[in-house]
């Protein structure tokens, strides 16, 4: 039986595991304790439940427990992390390269950056939405003290080639911080193995609660130091002070263990529905897939559907919960910045739309998006102007606009 | 964002959608917007020559469920009225009747600019105004 609305949503948030929720709650009542009190059972009770959650987190991207730093979640962790590299390593360099198609918890903290004089590279992407290693390599200068790159990309889902960034950060012995958030906990990622010396993740994004995250800092080869954002009792090595948000913590670990006991199973159940999704609406004429579909989240499907503005899509499948890269959906009023710098005209980015396939979904939920996605964008181009000039066969970008 | 049930009355139901002939003397055309900015409204009117009272009206629209119950609304407002009562039509009224809200505006700004772009066209046609200042279509 299918329950209204779907929610497809899952790279904005996930919704909580029972079993996350289960672990936690005991955290909120009875283990109500300060994991920093030392001296009686209530602190040691919480002090158990956050280093259990540490090695949890730890185990699941192939780190040490106290390379755990816990912070209020991803744009935090992106803040600590560059701009505590920016501080704590001043004298070395004061160069950060990035790349354009960052989440803005990213690319605002290097604006603000910039303004207190650091020097940034933002990389262009591919058109698959890659990054090119050849012009990253050639962006290093030897004042370059850190390479902040995205795992993978939270509206198109696009892998990054991370251990070849970092290896080559390694080479040049420059930091690689990586904003792991779409990656961890949904394909294997490891911090050893994938060359990273610092990483951002949430909760959230894993069937954990809002308001918790973790900066994996690296201890080992090198020894990373982070300069603290906030001053306060010296909590987390000194890196990020605050009383510990035990039961957070603790739902953080456990949806991490979740995800690593499941993930083979999981990436191939979303890997199925989402192929099987794309089968269905690459049916539909003029339907574009955003971003490469080889290096790809497997939960991940982001189309274009042209002619078709993606609000009005987004009104017309009301029932289920999805997000558009439209101007018309977002706070700015300008298309999706990450769709304009795979090169995609202002035009294919108002019409797309992102798809998250998450841990809940259905097939025959799935079954239910592919058909109604089908009806609407046909209805809508029964609408559409543009539509029936490129029907009648009319080179829409010959057209001289009458702008608005 | 929530829209007025007026808007998504349109949007489920819209009113007049279609093409009339382009060529047709009796029939103006307005196009404006442009794909880039996310909304493009075709508009067109037929009138009876002799009358000057707009008979029919139809409309083809690119963009979020505000532009198309605009531009929806605008054809049902077209309909009766002569050529120079329908210039009166003003944006205003469009926000009103569909409550939108202020970030919407322009698709009521859009749907007027529609209107005045076909009667444009339409005079062109007659000769009532010189055909270089008609709204390229």
């Amino acid at each position: 039986m299918l329950k209204f609305p779907i929610y497809l949503d899952n790279h904005a948030t996930t919704p909580m595991d029972p079993r996350v929720l289960q672990a936690m709650t005991p955290f909120f009542l009875e283990k109500f304790g300060n994991a920093a009190s030392r001296n009686h059972q209530f602190g040691w009770e919480a002090e158990e439940g956050v280093e259990k959650a540490r090695k949890q987190i730890a185990d699941l991207i192939g780190a040490n427990s106290k390379e755990i730093i816990f912070t209020s979640g991803a744009t935090e962790s992106n803040n600590l992390a560059i701009k505590g590299v920016a501080q704590m390593y001043a004298e070395k360099g004061n160069h950060i390269i990035t790349a354009a198609t960052e989440h803005k918890a990213v690319l605002d903290t290097c604006k603000h950056l910039e303004k207190e004089g650091l020097r940034v590279t933002y990389l262009p992407l591919k058109g698959d939405g890659l990054i090119d290693l050849d012009m990253l390599k050639d962006s290093f200068t030897d004042k370059t003290i850190l390479v902040s790159i995205m795992y993978a990309n939270n509206e198109i889902g696009v892998i990054q080639p991370v251990k070849e960034i970092g290896k080559m950060c390694k080479e040049r012995g420059v930091l690689f911080h990586t904003d792991g958030v779409q990656a961890v906990g949904k394909i294997p990622v490891n911090v050893l193995a994938d060359n990273i010396d610092i990483m951002s993740l949430t909760a959230h994004k894993i069937y954990g609660p809002k308001g918790v995250g973790a900066l994996y800092v690296r201890r080992k080869s090198p020894r990373v130091q982070l300069t603290a954002q906030m001053d306060g009792g010296g909590h987390e090595r000194g890196m990020r002070s605050g009383t510990l948000n035990v039961p957070g913590i603790v739902g953080l670990g456990e949806a991490c263990e979740i995800c690593h006991r499941e993930m083979d199973q999981e990436i191939a159940r979303a890997k199925y529905l989402r192929d099987k999704l794309h089968a269905k609406l690459a049916h539909i004429e003029e339907s574009y897939v955003n971003g490469s579909m080889e290096h790809r989240l497997p939960h991940n499907l982001n189309m274009s559907f042209a002619y078709v503005e993606g609000e009005s899509l987004l009104m017309g499948i009301n029932d289920i919960a999805v997000s558009s890269g439209s101007a018309c959906t977002s706070a700015t009023l300008e298309p999706s910045y990450v769709l304009k710098a795979l090169g995609l005209g202002d035009d294919l980015a108002h019409t797309s739309i992102r798809f998250g396939i998450g841990r809940f979904n259905t097939e025959e939920e799935i079954d239910y998006v592919g058909n109604k996605m089908t009806e609407v964008v046909e209805k809508l181009r029964e609408l559409s102007p543009l539509w029936e000039m490129f029907k009648d066969g009319v080179d829409l970008s010959k057209v001289q606009w009458v702008a608005h | 964002m929530a829209y007025s049930d007026k808007v998504i009355d349109h949007y489920n139901n819209p009113r007049n959608v279609g093409s009339f002939d382009k060529q047709d003397p009796s029939v103006g055309t307005g196009m404006v917007g442009a794909p880039e900015c996310g909304d493009v409204m075709k508009l067109q009117i037929k009138v009876n020559p002799a009358s000057g009272i707009i008979e029919d009206a139809k409309f083809k629209t690119f963009g979020c469920g505000s532009a198309i119950a605009s531009s929806s609304l605008a054809t049902e407002w077209l309909k009766g009225k002569t050529v120079d009562q329908a210039l009166e039509i003003k944006n205003t009224d469009i926000v009103n009747e569909l409550a939108l809200p202020p970030v919407k505006i322009h698709c009521s700004v859009l749907a007027e600019d529609a209107i005045k772009a076909a009667i444009h066209d339409y005079k062109a046609k007659t000769g009532e105004v010189a055909p270089s200042e008609a709204v390229h279509a």
